[in-house]
């Protein structure tokens, strides 16, 4: 068997190399006794991650399951409990370098009743390995440990199918597994599965080639672990910044401590706050080490502003360009961990990013069934049951679906009065019945041409401006001068003041909004929260807030203003204000 | 494409659960043990809160035991820092008469340590402590979560863990109850090296090889300090020797070793592999001796 050197030889050559090594992170499931401790406790032991005296205490262990010399599996087997009852009861996690790579196995039980282990492995993961049996063939519980690794969003799976030692090392078994998993997969888009015949207990294709399996040209498990691509389901696309922590030593510094989930931050680029939608730039990126021109997922770093915006804990820098969704009714994934079943209308804490708020579980649309990944009716979930559910939250969450952004996609339930964990979820959108009355999501400039609903952008081709709503701290004569001083322009217009009740008026903007008016809040005084609140529910691309508490209640310039800001911003196009007095 | 060395990955992390805790948390203290561990757990909380200070303090459950080299290192370390750092020790046990020699290393270490850290934890009343145990080091830590939730008696359930999913900690506790945090839970012993030679974090003196007064016994090389007896046979000898780990002096062997530097500390993990753990006499005591020290508070 042709071993791998696991380290370089001299440490300057391990140093050297090390500038360049990565990190894989990845999961292993099996159902009982298809070999998953030994394959670990293999790869330990061949690329020298087992340290002699562990070897030897082993070595010398009453208990031996194995046929050979050393017992693998209890390399691996960690706690008391599981070495008497043979089995693996929690997430293990074990460590082993290559010259190439670092890994991190999260070892995951295969026994039933543990998928809430399966799934907090996974949550971590690039890539997972499942094992089959090759006696034994595709199991429900590999099936079960597939669609976990896929719906927590890893993109890539090896299969490795094991015991071929005793199958004869036969190709037509190997290829018959092969093809029954494929079928089974094929509703799930891994980016990869990727297939190894292997036997864990005698080493075949695990570290080196094997030579018992010459219809088999690809790499060993460990050479294909060392060279696929790291891929850790961030995005690199759209910075998402959650912010944990605000540092202020004195009065010269305040920059907003995290770790980026996501995206890229630059000195210079202009960042947006949320829920305030307050934008400001990257005055600069501070570390221990220095000054960073820029920094990307998932440093952690700390961010100062060129502007005095009042940020602080759970609140999301963003790009202003490519903004996530806001919402407080989302469609989520739900894997159920605790003993005690999902109660529909019981309050519980959501954790998503650095936020935690309230919310509500609204309604179960169904559960999966995961041996067919057929929908199920259901009224409650149960331990280790996965659901599809609508959640209502206190707050606004400001988020991406999971599968475009595991960071800002992600949330753990907590029972507030138990404080455990009881669920890990998953968001896949925003409530749908919602979703008619916020409008579409539609950004302008990015038009989906839709022959049932009219669409904002056909709105704003008709009326000749963009629908906003504006977030008016003033008198509300100058709401009515506005009103007047629009609607005169030709703009469809409706202001609202005290014949509303303010805590209504976040709610029919939206809708005013989504029937393409242009609306005004009058609020009598400036109230942050509650402005927070009407950004987060109307989306910052639609929200202007202009604060003019301090004019008099007549100010023909001050409407002007707002008029030319309108302009400015693009809201309404430059032939509607072009002829008009006092421009 | 922008991707992390695996070392700058693993401080990323280190960081962002520091900086978790600072913010979720009402009292939050920093367990240090004077080790490398705690050394790096330093440096990455100095780089969490920079340009701030570390906005907790450090504290030592000091057995008596210790090195004099490390006591030194430790005032001496705090002082450059300018961290606030709490000392405390059981002073009733030991005015009782708890020593390794007359009570063994079992009891020994239950007293001194795990009943100290307890009052301790309990005398400030902090809710959260950060300990620089990594999963590698034992078996019964691969299991470990990041956040591990003890009882009111300082107890851990390793069958009643809450479960942990992406990087989301759940920081709820009732009154009496904490979090032991191990922001190096996924660092290796290699890594921890590796950190302190990049970043030329200052470790104790100890940990490199120099002649020292040793006594073999059992075939562990045990230093020469606090006035350990020696056995009938015994004699004291110069042995070239450094501590793999530190812990009191009667319970940590040395081995035998020319690294004199860092770089040849790496050099010598490199070439060979012995749990660092392994002359650390306590872990040895009985089969699963760690689990149930863990279970019963010990760190």
């Amino acid at each position: 068997m042709a071993a791998t050197l696991p380290l370089p030889g001299t440490v300057e050559e391990f140093l050297d190399q090390s500038e360049r090594r990565e990190l894989l992170r990845f999961t292993t499931a099996g159902s009982v006794d298809d070999g998953k401790s030994t394959l670990i406790g293999r790869l330990l032991y061949d690329s020298k991650g087992v340290y002699e005296d562990q070897l030897a205490a082993v070595k010398n262990s009453r208990v031996n399951r194995s046929t050979g010399p050393i017992d693998f599996s209890l390399l691996t087997d960690g706690l008391k409990a599981e070495r008497e009852q043979g089995i693996t009861i929690d997430v293990a996690y074990r460590y082993f370098s290559t010259a190439r790579r670092k890994f991190i196995i999260a070892d995951t039980p295969g026994h039933e009743q543990y998928t809430r282990n399966m799934a907090t492995g996974a949550s971590t993961a690039s890539l997972a390995v499942i094992l089959i049996d090759a006696r034994k063939g595709v199991l429900p519980q590999s099936r079960r440990h597939a669609y976990i690794s896929w719906l927590l969003g890893i993109p890539r799976v090896v299969l490795a199918i094991n015991k071929m030692d005793l199958v004869a090392f036969r190709e037509d078994v190997f290829r018959h597994i092969a093809a029954e998993f494929d079928l089974f997969a094929a509703d799930l888009d891994f980016k990869e599965i990727y297939r190894i015949p292997i036997s864990a207990l005698e080493g075949d294709n695990v570290v080196g080639r094997s030579g018992r399996t010459p219809w088999y040209q690809g790499p060993s498990l460990l050479e294909y672990l060392e060279t696929t691509p790291v891929d850790s389901g961030l995005n690199t696309e759209e910075l998402r910044f959650p912010v944990q922590h605000v540092i202020r030593p004195d009065l010269d510094f305040r920059g907003f401590a995290g770790q980026i989930a996501s995206g890229t931050l630059r000195r210079g680029s202009p960042v947006m706050a949320l829920p305030s939608g307050r934008t400001s730039r990257v005055k600069s990126i501070a570390t221990y080490d220095g000054d960073l021109d820029q920094a990307f997922a998932p440093m952690s770093v700390t961010v100062c502003l060129e502007d005095e915006v009042d940020i602080s804990r759970g609140d999301l820098l963003v790009d202003p360009e490519r903004m996530p969704h806001v919402a407080r009714r989302v469609n989520a994934t739900l894997v159920w961990m605790h003993s005690a079943a999902l109660t529909p209308g019981k309050q519980y804490l959501l954790k998503h990013t650095t936020r935690t708020v309230s919310a509500t579980v609204t309604a179960i649309l169904h559960k999966v069934d995961v041996n067919t990944l057929e929908p199920v009716p259901a009224g409650g979930l149960d331990l280790n049951e996965i659901g599809v559910v609508e959640i209502e939250t206190k707050l606004p969450l400001h988020f991406d679906p999971y599968r475009r952004n595991r960071a800002t996609g992600n949330f753990i339930l907590i029972d507030g009065l138990s404080n455990l964990t009881v669920a890990a979820g998953m968001i896949l959108e925003r409530s749908r019945e919602k979703q008619v009355a916020e409008g579409s999501e539609t950004f302008l400039g990015d038009v989906e041409f839709d022959t049932t609903r009219v669409t904002p952008e056909e709105r704003r081709a008709r009326s000749g401006h963009r629908a906003v709503t504006i977030w008016l701290t003033a008198r509300k004569e100058m709401a009515w001068l506005l009103e007047r001083r629009l609607f005169e322009r030709g703009c469809l217009v409706h202001a609202l003041a005290d014949d509303v009740e303010s805590r209504l008026m976040p709610e029919l903007a939206r809708m005013m909004n989504a029937a393409g008016l242009i609306v005004i809040c009058s609020v009598a005084y400036d109230d942050p929260r509650e402005q927070a609140r009407a950004l987060a529910m109307i989306g910052g691309e639609r929200f202007l807030a202009v604060a003019a508490s301090g004019l008099a209640a007549q100010d023909r310039e001050a409407v002007e203003q707002i008029c030319r800001m309108l302009q400015a911003r693009g809201v309404l196009s430059g032939r509607m204000l072009s002829g008009g007095e006092g421009i | 494409m922008y991707s992390l060395t695996h070392l700058r990955a693993l401080e990323a992390e280190s960081i962002h659960i520091l900086r978790e805790v600072a913010a979720e948390f009402q009292r939050p203290v920093m367990l240090y043990s004077i080790g490398k561990d705690s050394s790096v757990m330093v440096r990455l909380a100095q780089k969490a809160f920079h340009p701030g200070k570390i906005p907790f303090p450090l504290m030592h459950v000091d057995t008596t035991y210790k090195f004099n080299e490390m006591i030194e290192f430790r005032d001496q370390f705090a002082r450059s820092i300018g961290v606030q750092l709490l000392v405390w020790t059981n002073h009733q046990a030991i005015a009782d008469g708890a020593s390794p020699f007359r009570i063994g290393t079992q009891k020994c270490c239950g007293f001194l340590k795990t009943r100290a850290l307890l009052d301790g934890l309990t005398h400030y009343g902090f809710d959260a402590a950060f300990g620089g145990a990594r999963r590698d080091e034992e078996k019964s830590r691969a299991k470990e979560r990041i956040y591990s939730f003890r009882d009111q008696f300082g107890q851990w359930d390793p069958k009643n863990q809450r479960p942990e999913l992406w990087n989301l900690y759940n920081c709820r506790v009732d009154k009496g109850e904490s979090i032991r945090v191990f922001p190096l839970s996924n660092w290796t012993e290699l890594d921890v090296w590796h950190y302190i030679h990049l970043e030329h974090i200052p470790v104790v003196p100890l940990y490199l090889a120099k002649e020292r007064d040793m006594v073999i016994r059992g075939g562990a090389l045990i230093p020469l300090e606090h006035d350990i007896p020696l056995l009938p046979g015994e004699k004291a000898q110069r042995v070239m020797c450094r501590m793999r780990s530190l812990g009191c002096t009667y319970c940590t062997g040395a081995i035998r070793s020319e690294a004199d530097t860092v770089p040849k500390i790496i050099e010598e993990l490199i070439g060979f592999r012995r749990s660092e753990r392994e002359n650390r006499v306590i872990d040895h005591d009985e089969e699963g001796s760690m689990e149930t020290k863990k279970r019963e508070g010990y760190f």
